[in-house]
């Protein structure tokens, strides 16, 4: 019998060792908790895009009801985690480190429990399924990583080349830290069955368990439970932290890199937590959705310190109580563990999601006090812990003096902000928070220069057009002038119309706020507006045709078609895109209210005016009252540069693209976002998997 | 920033803690001073570190900065007592004075305060020092064992406020190992005559003892991870390998390794000097180069160069080349690529 080929011991560089506490937990097995009056379910509890809410208040769910539908690719469905009645879908705290409440799901239990039917077909004998099938009730169970990332578990489930080992995360390295622990100690035959059909969905031949050589409890069952199939092998790894990042883990397993800001997939190797494993199992075989989750509510401020499974949604507070509450007043608590969780408010009024491996209770003489730090005395014990094989105070030194382009140079991203780093640092200066504080400055740089590489092209568009309308002004007066000596007099003549809409222009463009006194229109009020310029001259160009179309109320609506000027932006780019792409066709007039739409039409619209007036001298234009009137061109057209204007204002801006929930394949400029979010989701995924 | 994320743990080691074990470290080089050479040294002691607090103190208040934290992490501290091991025991009391001053207003606080500074303070306010007081800084008293004339000993304590030092000081100087060195060549002594000296001869004079203390104060810091083991690997080794060729060539003329290692103030700069991390270079391969140039350099000026130690002298010179040590010596991160891009 052949050993698994990818298993190479090695060593992660840095790393620290911990007080790890994990024994205050570890004697009773894992409990199940009540479930509660209330339950408040986050929209987003993974990486990617938030879920779409699918019920209405006062409506009635039942346990394992899809309440939420996945929003794009890397997105999750959301479901009720117990019977009762929806009575709120509002924003409520939920555990972030920004501390921005989230939208929510609320749900008041009636104690039924009772369980909707599940929304796909289960499968007995799941090894010889299709691995589409298997992905695709990843997907719906709603399954996301349970190591602390949460990312989607059917995306690392679809591979993009093929997969040489499956890694299992039982690392769990923080300290305090006992939920994957104890599940694997407990559940380990179906930790196992639901590796099986990872390995049948990924069609991987080889599956790693790496775990913490201080859990012998979870390598002693997992070791047993995978000693039936020879593609599974237990590995104990050294403790220490962290152990459990993906990359670290990878690295101690196979000898094997994740290329720097890469994936694990790069070199072949897909990572998995092994709760995970066991709800793909539950989900495949059992039809259950992701509705529970253990989690270790521990600390030394706790009074019962417990492992237990509980409904996501339930309130980590109430939890607690539960479990006979807290020893003393915690001096925080935080969820996740001391390394990497987040602070959550002192009454642990937020919801349990996917991601809660651990409700924690620090005693407050165990809480880094709120000293302010000392200078960086570039000791350099940052750097002999990192285990990315940063330079810690370098990246220090950037971002604290705002440098991002020199801390990207010093490798900012394939930081994972484990902890490892403030965990030693003399000076106690809280290094993680610089670095996130610049990632989030060059995300929102990024964000900004796509948003004005898209206004450069504008202008240099505009430029064009400005340099067409002069060229046409010139024949325009040419042609007046051959009509004084020549007599023409037809109302319809071409050139008498474009010698009057460029007259009209330049009046407007030489005396802007004279253009009220014959304009009883609603729109009079803001003189100096391009647009409503650009409707006089719109109008103008009607008068001079005699035409009666009536509508001169269309200018304002450009202005509400969003209020995000990230959204504006892209939405102007994608006009211009399909301004570009489309010829002067089906510019529709009824252009529905989304604003996108209207963008989109407008901008047609507007290549159509552009082409109709360039050629007007030899076309003939039809009567007013179908879609090609000029009239209606020439608004569009007006409305297009004034969403064009805002867009080119509102670009230094930067907006959170996160919800954005505009179709990306319409426009480079969004495609190129989505790929960065994407990316960027990915990046996160990974990197906080240190957690795990 | 509020330390208000994670990691929520409280760190054990603090700046003033990381000081406070150097300063422990030099406790038993500091024991076999005054023993071989009386108290003067703890007099300069309290001296320099007296106008390091003082001067940081008096600076930090001018700038209205919060003086507590500041003067509390030990770090002037340790800049004072360095300096005045790197004196002779016996000085004008005004020479650990006026080189404490020195080393923290112009060694430190110009640039910013504590890890703003480029130079080493210590070595900075010695070379003030050396440069403006050449005769009060050469000047070494002969190894007196406290035990054979202890009320010999405190009376020396009466030349540093003596008006007539120098005079004084002439009567019970005596030349170091390096001296003899450099001035028995000048003086055409036979280079065999120096060569049997040798190692022989620094511990008849007394430093190879004070070098064993530094020794051990300073393994017991590396084991502690406070000072970069690079840096010590370094110097040690750069003074050693730098100096073989030429001894192994011209016995006659070059000291061995073994009395470069021992000699003047190589260990104290090794584990306590060219180890402070503000100044030093602070990439793992880095901080190897750094401590193998200051090894050699310091090899090269005792050989050749005018003054009899060069400690204060390499570590200055290699403080100004950290920058572009740093640059040229990024560690390979996780994941393959080189660190920062090369170039400035």
């Amino acid at each position: 019998m052949s050993g698994p080929t990818l298993l190479h011991r090695s060593d992660f560089p840095g790393g620290l060792h911990l007080e790890y506490h994990k024994d205050l937990v570890a004697g009773a097995p894992i409990a199940t908790a009540p479930i509660p009056p209330q339950l408040v379910i986050p929209l987003a509890q993974h990486v990617g895009t938030p879920a779409d809410p699918i019920v209405q208040v006062g409506q009635h769910v039942k346990r394992g009801e899809d309440i939420g539908r996945a929003h794009g690719y890397i997105s999750l469905p959301v479901h009720a985690s117990s019977s009762g009645t929806v009575t709120a879908i509002e924003e409520r705290p939920v555990a972030h480190p920004s501390g921005i409440p989230a939208r929510c799901v609320v749900i008041d239990t009636d104690g039924e429990d009772a369980a909707a039917e599940p929304e796909w077909a289960t499968i007995a004998e799941p090894e010889t399924a299709e691995p589409h099938v298997l992905r695709d009730i990843a997907r719906a169970a709603g399954i996301a990583g349970l190591g602390g990332a949460s990312f989607p578990a059917f995306v690392k489930l679809n591979p993009a080349k093929p997969v040489d080992a499956l890694v299992i995360n039982g690392a769990e390295c923080e300290p305090y830290i006992a939920c994957d622990q104890a599940l694997m100690a407990e559940e380990a035959d179906q930790i196992v069955a639901g590796i099986r059909i990872m390995l049948r969905a990924l069609d991987a031949p080889e599956c790693l368990i790496g775990i913490e050589d201080n859990k012998p409890q979870a390598i002693a069952a997992m070791t047993e439970a995978a000693a039936a199939d020879a593609r599974i092998t237990v590995v104990t790894v050294p403790t220490r932290y962290p152990q459990g990042g993906e990359k670290q883990l990878i690295r101690t397993l196979t000898g094997r890199e994740v290329p720097s800001q890469g994936l694990p997939l790069d070199i072949g190797i897909v990572c998995q937590n092994p709760g995970t494993a066991r709800a793909f199992y539950r989900a495949v075989v059992h039809g259950e959705a992701m509705i529970d989750r253990v989690i270790s509510l521990t600390g030394l401020a706790m009074a019962q310190p417990r492992n237990v499974r509980a409904r996501i949604g339930t309130s980590l507070g109430w939890l607690a109580g539960q479990f006979g509450g807290f020893s003393e007043t915690p001096g925080r608590l935080v969820m996740g563990g001391p390394m990497m969780g987040i602070r959550i408010p002192d009454d642990g009024g937020v919801p349990l999601v996917k991601a809660s491996n651990c409700l924690l209770a620090m005693r407050a003489e165990d809480v880094r006090p709120p000293e302010p730090a000392m200078p960086c005395i570039r000791c350099g014990a940052c750097a002999d812990v990192c285990p990315a094989k940063l330079l810690p105070q370098q990246l220090y030194w950037h971002a604290k003096a705002r440098e991002f382009d020199k801390a990207q140079r010093y490798n900012l991203f394939d930081c994972i902000e484990c902890g490892a780093c403030a965990a030693v640092c003399p000076s106690h200066i809280p290094l993680v928070q610089y670095y996130r504080f610049a990632k989030t400055e060059i995300w929102a740089e990024e964000r900004e220069r796509l948003a004005a590489d898209a206004a450069r092209v504008r202008h240099e568009e505009r430029q064009r057009r400005l340099e067409r309308e002069a060229a046409e002004k010139e024949a325009a007066r040419a042609a007046r002038k051959k009509k004084a000596s020549g007599g023409a007099t037809a109302e319809d003549d071409p050139i008498a119309r474009a010698k009057a809409a460029a007259a009209a222009r330049k009046q407007q463009e030489a005396e802007p706020s004279a253009d009220t006194d014959a304009q009883p229109a609603p729109a009079e009020a803001d003189e100096n507006d391009p647009v409503a310029r650009a409707k006089a001259a719109a109008r103008a160009r009607k008068t001079a045709q005699t035409e009666t179309a009536a509508s001169s109320d269309t200018a304002p609506e450009a202005s509400t078609a969003s209020d995000d000027p990230v959204e504006k932006a892209k939405a102007a780019a994608r006009a211009r895109k399909a301004a570009r792409e489309s010829s002067a066709d089906e510019a529709s007039s009824d252009a529905a209210t989304d604003p996108v739409e209207r963008a989109k039409a407008a901008a047609r619209a507007r290549k159509a005016a552009q082409a109709e007036a360039t050629t007007s001298s030899d076309t003939a234009p039809k009567a007013g009252g179908d879609s090609e009137d000029p009239v209606e061109k020439a608004k569009a057209a007006a409305r297009a540069r004034k969403a064009q204007k805002q867009a080119a204002e509102a670009t230094p801006a930067p907006a959170p693209t996160d919800g954005d929930d505009t179709q990306p394949e319409d426009d480079p400029v969004a495609r190129a976002i989505a790929a960065a979010k994407a990316k960027k989701a990915a990046r996160n995924a990974s990197g906080e998997g240190g957690g795990a | 920033m509020s330390a208000t994320s994670s990691p929520h743990l409280p760190v054990r080691r603090s700046v003033g803690g990381v000081m406070a074990r150097v300063l422990a470290a030099l406790v038993p080089g500091i024991v076999v001073y005054v023993l071989l050479f009386g108290p003067g040294v703890l007099l300069n002691i309290a001296l320099a570190a007296s106008a390091c607090l003082a001067t940081e103190a008096a600076w930090l208040a001018a700038r209205g900065r919060r003086l507590g934290a500041q003067l509390k992490d030990n770090t002037a501290l340790v800049t004072g007592v360095l300096l005045a091991l790197a004196l002779p025991p016996l000085t004008p009391w005004w020479i650990p004075v006026l080189g404490g001053a020195c080393a923290i207003l112009l060694g430190k606080q110009i640039y910013g305060g504590l890890g703003a500074n480029p130079f080493n303070p210590a070595m900075l306010g010695y070379v003030v020092l050396l440069v403006s007081c050449p005769l009060q800084l050469s000047l070494w008293p002969a190894m007196a064992p406290i035990w054979e004339a202890p009320a010999d000993s405190f009376q020396q304590l009466a030349v540093a406020f003596s008006g007539d030092w120098a005079a004084r000081m002439d009567a019970i100087s005596g030349a170091t190992a390096l001296d003899a060195l450099r001035s028995g060549l000048a003086d055409g002594l036979s280079r065999s005559e120096l060569a049997a000296g040798g190692v022989a001869d620094l511990f008849a004079r007394g430093h190879a003892w004070m070098a064993l203390a530094w020794l051990a104060g300073g393994l017991w810091l590396l084991q502690q991870k406070l000072i970069a083991w690079q840096i010590v690997l370094g110097v040690l080794a750069g003074a050693a390998l730098f100096a073989l060729p030429f001894w192994a060539l011209d016995p006659g003329s070059f000291a061995s390794p073994a009395f470069h290692l021992l000699a003047g103030a190589t260990l104290l700069g090794a584990f306590f000097i060219a180890t402070d991390p503000v100044s030093a270079a602070t990439t793992p391969k880095g901080r190897l180069y750094y401590g193998l140039a200051i090894g050699a350099l310091t090899v090269i000026i005792r050989n050749w160069g005018n003054y009899p130690d060069a400690i204060a002298f390499a570590v200055l010179l290699l403080n100004l080349c950290v920058p572009i040590i740093d640059q040229y010596t990024q560690p390979r991160i996780y994941g393959g690529r080189r660190g920062a891009e090369g170039g400035p």
